[in-house]
């Protein structure tokens, strides 16, 4: 892995349309080697007919798909180098496990002692060793996707195409596999390709996610990236819980800007934005990055004080809403301008979340590096 | 209520209630007790049916002796058993056409194809009379088996919707992800279907197999009207016995069938599984 990244797969200017509904619009990616890529988007975005072109049971209206160089144009899904796990897992339900991950070197033609080993290493692989004889309906849905992970991984793909592998499984299961497909990739080295529409699970498994939205790439960028600078009020959105307040940019020079939101007061920034002046701009502001304090402002003043040079974003409001999630508690805020905001804040102690409640006044400040002013 | 046990009964519990028990009871008693009584005076040592004169074996001995009635008995299931064939074949390739592709008039195949289950057998039969006799001109005096060929186009004609029937319902469940998992690992047109299509019809298949098998064994109607002079089959076989008078002997032939058709059931319910039968609906 000494080389510069190198493309594995890429696609160039491809569009997808089904009678008038255009599902993927004119989308270029290059996917590189060794990467765990997350498609990421809400459903009927068009992220799964991308994956699908990837695989070869759609083909591009426009455009073209290379997989390691080579153009895929006219090459069915059965002689493509890649290998895909199915949403439904589609395991064969009357084969044994050994059977369904034999399945394709069989196809392939390899006999014998050969096929044994490697449908060993291959269930060792997915950690199903022993299981061979097992029938499908008498596994769990997770075993069942180890089986068709394995009946994958057996091929030894340059790319594994994984079409929401997550989102059958309980939360606790879910969790897990995370991490161990995460694993798995780092082991078998194979390049990772998943379609999801579960941001956690893109951010906590992706080495770069490209956020689809209506066919079209709105972002694509590491998992942190993403996160903290999105570049556009769909992928704010989208990507975790965001405050999004409207306004105007009053002030933009390099080290400092400031935005006038009616919602939201006139909100400080420690950086320049590089926008036209007065121009209609957005500011996200995430839940968890907004200090929550008792009435009593001295306090929250003070603290806002200490990083906003030019002014502090402050704000004050009142608990119209609460919900406890046990390591956090969020609460809906009714601002002065009759703005809602949306604040979480992390249960430190056991009593933390007794601090406040309904119809509290309630003071907050956020640093000047928290809110993203977006153009779009 | 002390026929019930203890616990009480819960709100959807019918079949512990009395009134359930005794329908049960009589629905049971109405679908079998004419076979049972069949069964019984098969045994019966009397020329007649109606009293019971002791046990004895002779009746079956004289109907595996009587040679028309086993010629008559190898006729219908050497039928049965190449209807069943062609119309499993048949039915099959309809019901994969029919759920896969698209072609012109599809509506039309697709509603004429169930067409031979719904018309009167009586018409089926006159059809098939004019159409062998009158119109084809089928020869009737060709060697066996070939002297059944018409009684077992006509039996197909019969047989294959069922078989179409069940086996589309069975592939209405079949998730196509299966089908692009296998060429996904390499499988062309052909390898998809042989592993992956087929093993999942093969309940519908032993299904219609069976369906097909029974209806063929014992139909009167279109074959009365399909056999030539010299062609009998079982049941118009039986039937002409019975013309005369119901002598244990046609008891005694019709329990072996009865008892040849249980086997050949437990046979294809062990094949498969009941579980997977029942899967069909």
């Amino acid at each position: 892995m000494t080389d510069a990244p190198r493309p594995i797969i890429q696609i160039q200017n491809v569009s997808k349309r089904f009678g008038k509904v255009t599902a993927v619009d004119n989308v270029s990616l290059d996917i590189m080697a060794g990467e765990f890529f997350v498609l990421l988007g809400p459903s009927g975005c068009g992220k799964t007919t991308l994956l699908r072109m990837i695989a070869g049971f759609e083909l591009p209206t426009e455009g073209h798909i290379l997989i390691d160089g080579q153009d895929m144009a006219g090459i069915p899904p059965n002689k493509r180098p890649v290998n895909m796990v199915f949403q439904s897992y589609a395991v064969f339900p009357h084969m044994s496990v050994a059977d369904n991950v034999a399945y394709g070197l069989k196809i392939a033609g390899v006999r014998g002692g050969e096929v044994k080993d490697r449908v060993a290493e291959a269930l060792e692989l997915v950690k199903l060793g022993g299981f061979e004889d097992r029938m499908p309906d008498q596994m769990s849905g997770g075993q069942r996707q180890r089986v068709a992970l394995a009946r994958s991984l057996i091929m030894r793909p340059k790319v594994l195409l994984l079409d929401e592998p997550l989102s059958a499984l309980d939360a606790k299961l879910r969790a897990q596999m995370q991490f161990e497909l995460a694993d798995l990739q780092d082991q078998v080295g194979i390049t990772f390709v998943t379609v999801t529409h579960d941001q956690d699970e893109a951010l906590s498994m992706a080495s770069r996610i490209a956020v689809i939205n209506k066919g079209d790439v709105a972002q694509l960028a590491g998992p942190s990236d993403l996160y903290e600078y999105p570049a556009n009020r769909f992928v704010a959105d989208f990507v975790g819980s965001v405050n999004i307040f409207e306004g105007k940019l009053t002030l933009d020079e390099p080290d400092r800007a400031a935005v006038d939101c009616p919602g939201l007061g006139r909100v400080y920034l420690n950086h320049g934005v590089t926008g036209p002046h007065g121009a209609d701009v957005w500011v996200a502001l995430r839940p968890e990055k907004i200090y929550l304090h008792v009435p009593g402002e001295g306090k929250a003043v003070r603290a806002a004080a200490q990083d906003a040079p030019e002014g502090h974003n402050f704000a004050r409001g009142t608990i119209k809403g609460m919900s406890y999630l046990g390591d956090i508690t969020l609460y809906d805020i009714e601002l002065e301008s009759g703005a809602r905001l949306r604040v979480s804040r992390p249960n430190l102690s056991r009593h933390d979340q007794e601090d406040f409640t309904w119809d509290d006044k309630v003071s907050m400040h956020w640093r000047a590096d928290s809110p993203v002013v977006l153009l779009g | 209520m002390a026929i019930f046990s203890r616990t009480p009964r819960a709100p959807l519990e019918y079949s512990r209630t009395l009134w359930m028990r005794l329908w049960v009871g009589a629905v049971m008693v109405f679908l079998y007790a004419p076979l049972v009584v069949l069964m019984i005076f098969s045994f019966n040592d009397s020329k007649r049916n109606v009293v019971w004169r002791g046990f004895t074996l002779k009746y079956y001995d004289k109907a595996l002796g009587n040679d028309v009635l086993v010629e008559a008995l190898v006729n219908s299931l050497t039928i049965a058993a190449l209807a069943t064939l062609i119309s499993l074949i048949l039915g099959a390739v309809a019901a994969v056409m029919l759920w896969r592709f698209r072609f012109p008039l599809k509506g039309a195949v697709d509603g004429t194809i169930s067409l031979p289950i719904i018309v009167p057998e009586i018409c089926m039969g006159v059809a098939f009379l004019i159409f062998f006799a009158k119109w084809l001109e089928w020869p009737t005096d060709l060697i066996w088996p070939f002297n059944l060929g018409a009684i077992i186009i006509a039996h197909i004609t019969f047989c294959f919707p069922f078989v179409t029937m069940v086996v589309r319902s069975r592939l209405a469940t079949f998730n196509r992800e299966q089908e692009e998992a296998a060429k996904d690992l390499g499988a062309g047109e052909w390898a998809v279907f042989r592993d992956v299509l087929i093993p999942h019809m093969r309940p519908a298949l032993i299904a219609g197999a069976l369906l097909s098998f029974t209806l063929s064994l014992d139909d009167f109607v279109i074959t009365y009207f399909t056999s030539g002079p010299d062609t009998i089959t079982f049941p118009v076989k039986v039937y002409s016995m019975v013309r005369f008078s119901v002598t244990p002997e046609v008891n005694a032939a019709s329990t072996l069938l009865i008892l040849l058709t249980i086997l050949l059931t437990a046979v294809a319910l062990k094949l498969q599984g009941v579980k997977a039968i029942a899967e069909t609906h």
